[in-house]
């Protein structure tokens, strides 16, 4: 990568990376604005994938409301993510959960996997 | 500050804007430009200052001190511009009565443009080195450049036409311009097709402005400045950055 695009992005990175993987159950919470006032939304979900570098990574988040399938995309840099909570870790074989998709009900279960040290929490 | 600055398109990337929403940027190196020549009406009959970008250096001269570069590479005339007022010839040239006209001393440049002052105070004289600081408290520039060659290219690509339908009895003219207009001189045209119709041809490779893009980010240290959207022509080639004429 070019030395000046670099330093462009440098100003956009998350100062503390969020600390997650894949197949983790997580609550996200995402600053939003109402009229002048702002306060935190929390979406909670399994971790199905993360996809790009550097400043354009993002990661997806499913879970399921009313029956429905949900997912929704966070651009994993963006300040408008305020903090990814782990609440729970699973074990995964693969590095993009979109079987997940087709599975409904006990089938998308992830075996839970208990982590080594707390659940890492991280802020910005 | 009538006075923009010349350099070379990095890429494109994003930056956050301060709430937190996406902006895509050109990150471009604008700068350092040398001032070759200023121009005045008495002498040119014109007001311009003349700039150069990006020293013009063969290989082996990259990594010469200044002292030990030899200014083979670049043409003789280019060679003059930027010649060193102590060099023998240019002493020579003094002694015979010859006022010498002020000179860079830098390295030849690679990419030379003038811009136009029309008698505004620009406050240049040759041999400034121009930053990207000139652009500090600009809100929106034009960038210039050469945009992307594409060859020769049809008129769906060159024009944006519609083609033909894919089916439906079209037999081999799917992307074909259609008709170019009736030209009997008899139905009160001029007897040929009209100047101007659009038709396949070389497409790219042409200069290109792009005009009122709003500056992200001016960093004078390292010469660089982010503007919002995408700019002609493509990674590492040159543009002239100038503050917007658009009136808005």
């Amino acid at each position: 990568m070019h030395r000046l695009i670099q330093l462009a992005e440098e100003s956009s990175l998350r100062e503390n990376p969020l600390n997650f993987e894949i197949g983790d159950t997580v609550d996200v919470h995402t600053r939003i604005l109402e009229g002048t006032k702002e306060r935190i939304q929390i979406f909670s979900g399994v971790v199905i994938a993360r996809s790009g570098a550097g400043v354009r990574e993002t990661f997806t988040v499913r879970r399921i409301v009313a029956g429905e399938g949900v997912e929704r995309t966070f651009p994993l840099h963006s300040p408008k993510v305020a903090e990814v909570e782990v609440k729970r870790h699973a074990r995964v074989k693969r590095a993009k959960l979109y079987y997940l998709r087709d599975r409904i009900g006990k089938a998308t279960r992830l075996t839970e996997r208990r982590a080594k040290t707390p659940a890492a929490k991280t802020k910005k | 500050m009538p006075v923009g600055l010349l350099g070379r398109k990095v890429g494109m990337t994003q930056v956050y804007g301060e709430d937190g929403v996406i902006i895509p940027v050109t990150v471009v190196e604008a700068g350092p430009c040398t001032v070759l020549q200023v121009r005045t009406s008495d002498r040119d009959g014109y007001e311009a200052v003349q700039i150069g970008y990006d020293d013009k250096l063969s290989e082996a001269d990259k990594k010469r001190s200044a002292e030990e570069r030899n200014r083979a590479r670049a043409t003789r005339a280019q060679r003059g511009q930027v010649v060193q007022l102590s060099s023998k010839r240019q002493k020579r040239l003094k002694a015979s009565g010859v006022e010498p006209l002020p000179k860079a001393d830098c390295e030849p440049k690679r990419f030379i443009r003038e811009f136009r002052t029309n008698g505004e105070d620009h406050g240049c004289s040759v041999g400034d080195v121009l930053t990207a600081g000139v652009f500090a408290d600009v809100n929106f520039v034009d960038v210039i450049g050469t945009s992307k060659g594409r060859g020769t290219a049809g008129v769906m690509k060159r024009h944006n036409f519609a083609g033909q339908r894919a089916s439906h009895g079209v037999k081999k003219v799917h992307r074909h311009p259609g008709g170019i207009g009736a030209h009997a001189s008899n139905l009160g045209c001029s007897g040929g097709i009209k100047k101007g119709k659009r038709m396949a041809g070389q497409y790219g490779n042409a200069r290109c402005t792009v005009r009122h893009l709003r500056v992200v980010r001016v960093d004078e240290e390292n010469n660089m400045i982010l503007v919002k959207g995408a700019i002609p022509g493509p990674n590492g080639g040159f543009v002239v950055v100038r503050k917007t004429n658009k009136a808005k």
